[in-house]
This record gives structure tokens, C-alpha cells and sequence, in this order.
């Protein structure tokens, strides 16, 4: 009997998974890849719902991108790598043309994702986070780290500890240490700060901190006996909360912590109240705040009872990230139309709107983002676009912009990122485009 | 009715030893292997819904085939030997970082001795092989203390082994080629100058590994060696007192079951994963392949199949129901709906039938046999 009812119940459950629903026409599709539970959800359901509210603010606002409406499905990957191509493979096809364009929010996922994307003809957009090599759009055609790499993110938090300090000439013989997760993510920016300890003299020691991040002990207790001068943090989710405490246990202090722009959010200082107050991050340019933009998403989306996410929480750090990134993919799309016409497009028509988007500081502020963003402009051989960030630090209870802007230096990280992505051609036999010929 | 072997009389020994010796199991069995070798591709070939698409042939067939290879692999040491392994993990990533590192070629400077030792890059298929060959040696290596300690212990033995090679592959930058991530791309997949690139070529790949391990698989269980590890299994001191060498039988077990986990280890990172970094290999893959086994049937290559299918694809399904079905939910309860289901049918399973699906799949045979007339 038990047998008999397996199958039955098997029989029910090929039967749902074999009825496809139709697809609307005129739609554009456009695939969420997000966490709402697990170790990193703290951080990923902010995200996730600014992302959602914004494409929800074009249909609600403008009825779409020029008539086209915005067709969104959600995906939870659990920032598990398997099933980030689950849901990848699952979604990737869905919708008139099939998937706009991708957007991970894992770095584990964008590197299981950058072949694939490639093949698929499907852009893969990591915004402030992915593969820093992918910046050279020559030969990673696909992938957009849009805003900048975690090389870029090194960069501009050496030139704020220098300023710190009294100048570049003073980091001479200073200890630096990273206290980085454990995966591709808290690794890249590795090689970029042994680049900068050697031209700088700084000394530079990276530490380790397993998945997911709420075990930190031996790493406090090591860098209480290094007693470095300053402490990076790559971390995410649990992980950076908990980092913050430890680094209160041991008495470090919270002034010489300066965390990456996935490690600056209000999740991440809150579980440790009074505790974080002194704790810097850097920012993806944009920071915790309302802006023009807000005021539509909550006369459009949450006045109509749409909303995601509490009302509280509209304009967080993290929040307003979910935004951005939509907006930059929406903007894409919008671009392609201009060239391909105003219906949805396939994949491979977006990757042409992205690498030819620009963003004016008129246009910035038309779409509401005016002090969010400076201007954006992405080509074929830079497809990171900007590379600007502030520092801001929790006063406990809000953040604070202390800094003026940085532009990452690109001296430093070029000749890094062409070495490696030159090294990635070779492996996957890709033969690097002609940036001077694309249009 | 229809299965009966009233009437198939055998006639010679090697009619009586045949690997499956009722006919019905013979024909059953060459129709599954005609679907999953014609069947499939021709499906996919003529773009008929759901084997056009991508998604069932990547995201559904081709992790269940190499994870149910990989569970044979632990079938065979915990299902048939009884030596309890939470190390399948490390043993998969050692095949997956070994023929990585084989198929792209290996330099290893001996400064003192002022000599290197260098290896092109090997075909795909060699590296493979030799990674499985590399996982079967440190599988004999970290099989030497269950000589000494059993049960419970072993599994903790094992342990050590998941999480040192977790460690090995995570810190010791040799293996990942420099690579500054730490996460490292697959060489391409050209077999005898085929080259392997869309999934159904992957699939059949797979498919042709898989069948050629079970085949051996099973072979290997229901001869000499196979009976002397179920003698280890059932009573160690009993079996030695008839003349078993635990030596020999404990440390072959290992040795073919690493193999096997390494074999699939490789195909999961060079044909799933494309690119990977430790993490795929952790614990979790561990515990999961132990689950598989044990959800399947514990000394089934048959329950192997089935456990892989129950625990990969049973909570992709649950997954996608509401959202097939057009139930508002939002992802979150989703998943949250999914562990729960999926533990209490794990719960409800083992509590119905300890013995796995291999258990039911028996029963349900020799119920078969007797009906419509059963005594």
C-alpha cells in the first residue's frame, strides 16, 4: 500500500512539474537569484526586496520599459553554488526571449555561472562583487562587475587608511590584516593587497574565517596578539556581525576596522549595539538614505500594498543596493531597445545595451538616483564602469559619510586584471575581442 | 502474472551465476538502458518538452547520475563492507583536484635534488581515471585505522579526512594552480578528439561512466571479493575465523569505493560544476551521499540509484510546486516548506521501512512473483 500511494504521489508530482504556464507577449523576463534563508538571509532579504520593489516601481510607474512590462521571478539559492545553477538553469529560459541578464549576488555562483552565461548568451551583472578579472570586457563578453571589483574596493580602502595615517609615504612598516570569508568571495581581493604591501611596504596578513562565520575566536585571538594597524573585513551575513563583537571582546577597536562594502550594512552592526559604534565601511557609492526615487517607490509600490519589505527598512544600505542594480539592468534594457526595438529582447541584445549604457548626472537624477550615483559608463574594455567609493562609519544608530570621494587607482589594478583575465583566455581557449572594433 | 520465472529453466551453471537471472529483470532492464541511451537523446533531439530544454538534462540528470555513482562508491564501503565513512566528500574532491591538476599538467621543482618532476597535460580521460586512481590510494591510506577501530570511531576517523583535505584544498595554492579565488575552471572536455560540450553529450558521458561502474559494481558485490566484505560486515571475528583476511578485504573496500567516489568526484567538477572551489566538496556532500545510501538501501547498487534520486530531486520538485501551480508564496516560505516536508518524509520513510527503498523495491518483487495469487 505504501508503495502504491509513493507512486501515486510521484505520478501527482510530474504531473504539476509537466503543466507549464503560458507566457505572456509582451513581457521582458528578468530572474531574481536571492536568499531569504540561511547563515547570509540577515543580508540577502534586503536586498532581494529592493530589488523586487524597483522592477515592481517600472511596471507600477511606467507600465514597464517602453510598453514592455517586467516579468520577475524569484529563485532562492541559499548562497549554496549548487543550487544558484539550479535556479540559473531553471530560469534562464523562461519568458518571451528568456532570461534578461542574471544577477547572482555570490561570487561562489558567478564563478559557476561565467562559463555558462557565456554559452547561453546570457549577461551575468555583479555588481560590487563576481570575478575582479571580468572587468576586461574583451574577453569576459558577458560578465558585467558593474561599479567595481573587490580590487577596486582594496584599493580605495589602502588610500583611506593612508589618508589616515598622514599619506601613502606613512603606511611604510604599518600591519594590515584581512579578515576574509573563506571563499572565492573573501579571496579576491588577496592579490590585489599583496600588490599594494609590497609598493607601499605595508605589512599584510590575510586571515581566514570558515563558512559561515559565527566561529571566530582563534582569529581575534591572533590578531590581539599581531595587534595590526588596521583591520579589513570581507565578510557576509552572520559573519560580520559576529566580527564585530569578537573584535569587542578583544578589545580592538572599532575606528581601525574598515569593512568592504558587503560588510557595511545595518545588519551587520546591529546585533552588536553600542558595541559597533566606531565601525567604518566602505560604500558601493550610494549609502543608507532616502532619495527621490523613494518617494516613488512608496507612493507606487507600497502605498498599493506591494511592497516587500517593512516599511522600516525601505532606504537601508543594503536595500538601496537591490535598487541600484535593478535600475542598472532595467537602464540596459532600455538601452537595447533603443537599438533593437521596443519589445523584449533576447539576452545577447541586452549584453550590447549594457556595455553601451551611460549614465549621465542628468539622467541619474531624472530616474531619482541623484546622490546615490555619480555617472556610469560602461565600454567593451572596461565593464566595471566607475570605480568610485566613500567611507562611512556607525555612529550607533546610523551611518555616516567621513570621507570624500575615492577613485580607485587604475594603474595599480590594471596590469593585475589584464594579467589575469589574459590567463583565463588561455585556459578556456577564448580569443579576446577587439574593443576598438565593437560599437 | 508477468513476473514469473515459472517455466525458465537453467540449464547450464553459467545460465545459474547470470548477473540477473529472471528474464523480466533482463528486459526491464534493457528497456531502461534503451531509454536512458536512445530514449533520451532522441527526445532531446526532437526538442519534445521537458527533454529540449537545458534544464532537466543539467540541472536534473546530470548531478543524479554522477551523484548516484558516487553513492555506489559509498554503497560499497558502508553497505557492503559496514565501514562507516563520512569522508566521501574529501575522497570526491581529492578525485576532482587530482585529475585537475593531471589534466593540466603537473611541475613539481626538487630543488635539493636539482630536479623537477613534470607531467604534460594528460587526456581528459586519462586524468580522470588517474584522479580515481589518486583517491583510491589515499582511500587505502585513511582506510588503515579501521583495522583498529570500528562503528562509531571509524566515522570519526573519517571525519578527519574531510576536513584535512578540505583544508589541503582551501590553503595549499599547488593545487589550485596560484589560482588568486582559490576556485579553478575545468580543462575542456575532449575525448579521442570528440569534444564534449552540450549537455547531452554531458549527459551521455555520464551515462556511459555510470553504467560501466555498475555493471562492475555489481559484478564486483556477488563475487569473491564482494561476499568477503559482506562476511566483514555481518561478523568480523567470524569471518576471520573462516579464513578472511580483514587486511585484504577492509582495505580493498576502501581502495574500489575511493575509486569510484573519486571517478565521480572528477565528473562533478569537470562536467557539473565546470568550475568549482572546495566548498563543493565539503561535509555537506558527505553527509548527503551517506544519506543517499542509507534512504536507498544500505548494500543496493539498485538503492544507490533510487536514494540519489530521492535526495536531489525530491526537494527540487517540492520546491517547484507552488510556484508550478501558480500558489502565491514567496521563496522564503517555499523553502522553508521543503525542509519541512522533506524531513518528516526521510522521518516517515525510515520509521516504515529502516531498510531503504532497496527494501521495498525486494518486497514489491516477491509480491509480483505471486500475484494475482498470493498464499
Amino acid at each position: 500500500m505504501v508503495r502504491n500511494k509513493l507512486m501515486l504521489a510521484a505520478a501527482v508530482l510530474s504531473g504539476v512539474v509537466l503543466a507549464t504556464p503560458a507566457a505572456a507577449q509582451n513581457e521582458q523576463f528578468i530572474p531574481i537569484l536571492s536568499y531569504r534563508t540561511g547563515a547570509y538571509a540577515v543580508n540577502g532579504v534586503p536586498f532581494a526586496n529592493g530589488m523586487a520593489d524597483y522592477y515592481n516601481l517600472v511596471n507600477e510607474r511606467d507600465g514597464g520599459i517602453n510598453g514592455v512590462k517586467l516579468l520577475v521571478e524569484e529563485c532562492e539559492t541559499g548562497y549554496a553554488t549548487d543550487k544558484g545553477v539550479e535556479c540559473y538553469e531553471r530560469l534562464k529560459g523562461k519568458g518571451p526571449t528568456g532570461a534578461a541578464f542574471v544577477n547572482p549576488l555570490s561570487t561562489g555562483i558567478t564563478f559557476a555561472l561565467t562559463e555558462k552565461t557565456a554559452t547561453d548568451k546570457i549577461p551575468i551583472i555583479t555588481m560590487g562583487y563576481g570575478r575582479a578579472d571580468s572587468k576586461n570586457g574583451a574577453v569576459f563578453a558577458y560578465n558585467f562587475p558593474l561599479l567595481g571589483t573587490y580590487w577596486s574596493a582594496a584599493d580605495i580602502a589602502i588610500q583611506h587608511i593612508a589618508k589616515e595615517v598622514g599619506g601613502f609615504d606613512k603606511l611604510k612598516g604599518k600591519k594590515i590584516s584581512l579578515l576574509f570569508h573563506d571563499s572565492p568571495y573573501g579571496k579576491e581581493p588577496i592579490p590585489m593587497l599583496q600588490v599594494l604591501a609590497k609598493k607601499h611596504g605595508f605589512e599584510f596578513t590575510p586571515i581566514p574565517v570558515t563558512h559561515p562565520g559565527v566561529e571566530q575566536k582563534s582569529q581575534w585571538l591572533a590578531i590581539r596578539q599581531n595587534r595590526p594597524d588596521y583591520v579589513l573585513v570581507w565578510g557576509w551575513g552572520v559573519m560580520n556581525g559576529t566580527a564585530v563583537k569578537e573584535a569587542a571582546a578583544v578589545a580592538y577597536p572599532r575606528e581601525k576596522m574598515i569593512g568592504v562594502w558587503w560588510s557595511g550594512a545595518e545588519p551587520d552592526v546591529t546585533p552588536a549595539g553600542d558595541q559597533a559604534a566606531g565601525y567604518k565601511a566602505l560604500m558601493l557609492q550610494h549609502g543608507a538614505g532616502k532619495f527621490p526615487v523613494h518617494a516613488d517607490i512608496e507612493k507606487h509600490v507600497y502605498a498599493k500594498g506591494k511592497g516587500l519589505s517593512e516599511p522600516g527598512k525601505v532606504g537601508e544600505v543594503l536595500y538601496n543596493r537591490g535598487m541600484v542594480n535593478a535600475m542598472l539592468g532595467v537602464e540596459a534594457i532600455r538601452k537595447a531597445q533603443e537599438k533593437f526595438g521596443k519589445k523584449p529582447l533576447t539576452g545577447e541584445q541586452v549584453r550590447w545595451g549594457l556595455e553601451n549604457l551611460n549614465l549621465s548626472e542628468a539622467r541619474l537624477k531624472e530616474l531619482g538616483f541623484e546622490g546615490m550615483l555619480k555617472p556610469v559608463k560602461i565600454s567593451c574594455s572596461d565593464h566595471e564602469g566607475a570605480r568610485d567609493g566613500r567611507v562611512q562609519q556607525w555612529d550607533g544608530k546610523g551611518w555616516k559619510i567621513i570621507s570624500d570621494w575615492y577613485t580607485a587607482n587604475q594603474s595599480g589594478t590594471e596590469p593585475l586584471v589584464d594579467e589575469v583575465s589574459a590567463k583565463y583566455a588561455a585556459e578556456k581557449n577564448i580569443k579576446s575581442r577587439d574593443c576598438s572594433k565593437e560599437s | 502474472m508477468l513476473y514469473r520465472e515459472a517455466g525458465q529453466f537453467k540449464t547450464t551453471y553459467a545460465e545459474d551465476m547470470a548477473i540477473f537471472p529472471i528474464r523480466q529483470d533482463r528486459i526491464a532492464l534493457a528497456i531502461l538502458l534503451g531509454i536512458a541511451f536512445i530514449g533520451v537523446p532522441l527526445l532531446a533531439d526532437f526538442d519534445i518538452w521537458p527533454f529540449g530544454s537545458d534544464y532537466l538534462l543539467r540541472a536534473i540528470l546530470l548531478p543524479f547520475l554522477i551523484l548516484a555513482l558516487a553513492a555506489i562508491g559509498v554503497n560499497i564501503l558502508v553497505g557492503y563492507c559496514g565501514q562507516i565513512s563520512l569522508g566521501s566528500g574529501a575522497f570526491m574532491a581529492i578525485g576532482a583536484y587530482s585529475a585537475y591538476k593531471l589534466g593540466t599538467g603537473v611541475h613539481i621543482p626538487l630543488a635539493w635534488f636539482d630536479f623537477a618532476i613534470s607531467i604534460p597535460p594528460l587526456p581528459v580521460l586519462l586524468a580522470i581515471l588517474l584522479g580515481g586512481l589518486t583517491a583510491a590510494v589515499a582511500g587505502i591510506l585513511f582506510g588503515v585505522p579501521s583495522l583498529r577501530i570500528k562503528g562509531l570511531y571509524l566515522a570519526v576517523a573519517t571525519l578527519a579526512a574531510q576536513f584535512f583535505f578540505d583544508w589541503v584544498f582551501l590553503r595549499v595554492a599547488w593545487f589550485t594552480n596560484y589560482a588568486p579565488s582559490g576556485s579553478v575552471n575545468a580543462p575542456t572536455l575532449d575525448f579521442f578528439g570528440l569534444h564534449v560540450g552540450t549537455p547531452i553529450e554531458r549527459y551521455l558521458l555520464c551515462l556511459i561512466f555510470v553504467t560501466v561502474f555498475a555493471v562492475l559494481a555489481k559484478n564486483l558485490v556477488r563475487g569473491n571479493l564482494g561476499r568477503q566484505w559482506m562476511a566483514i560486515r555481518d561478523m568480523d571475528i567470524a569471518a576471520e575465523l573462516i579464513g578472511i583476511r580483514p587486511l585484504y578485504a577492509k582495505l580493498t573496500a576502501f581502495a574500489v569505493s575511493s575509486f569510484i567516489i573519486g571517478v565521480a568526484g572528477a565528473l562533478w567538477a569537470f562536467v557539473y560544476l565546470g568550475s568549482w572551489e572546495p566548498l563543493a566538496f565539503s561535509i555537506d556532500r558527505s553527509l548527503q551521499l551517506l544519506f543517499m545510501v542509507i534512504i536507498g538501501g544500505l548494500g543496493s547498487i539498485m538503492g544507490a540509484f533510487v536514494g540519489a534520486a530521492f535526495i536531489l530531486i525530491l526537494p527540487i520538485l517540492l520546491n517547484r510546486i507552488p510556484s508550478e501551480l501558480g500558489v502565491p508564496l514567496s521563496t522564503e516560505t517555499i523553502t522553508h516548506l521543503e525542509f519541512i516536508i522533506f524531513g518528516s518524509l526521510i522521518c516517515y520513510l525510515l520509521i516504515k521501512e529502516p531498510h531503504g527503498f532497496a527494501r521495498l523495491i525486494s518486497l514489491g518483487k516477491e509480491k509480483l512473483r505471486l500475484w494475482p495469487f498470493p498464499y
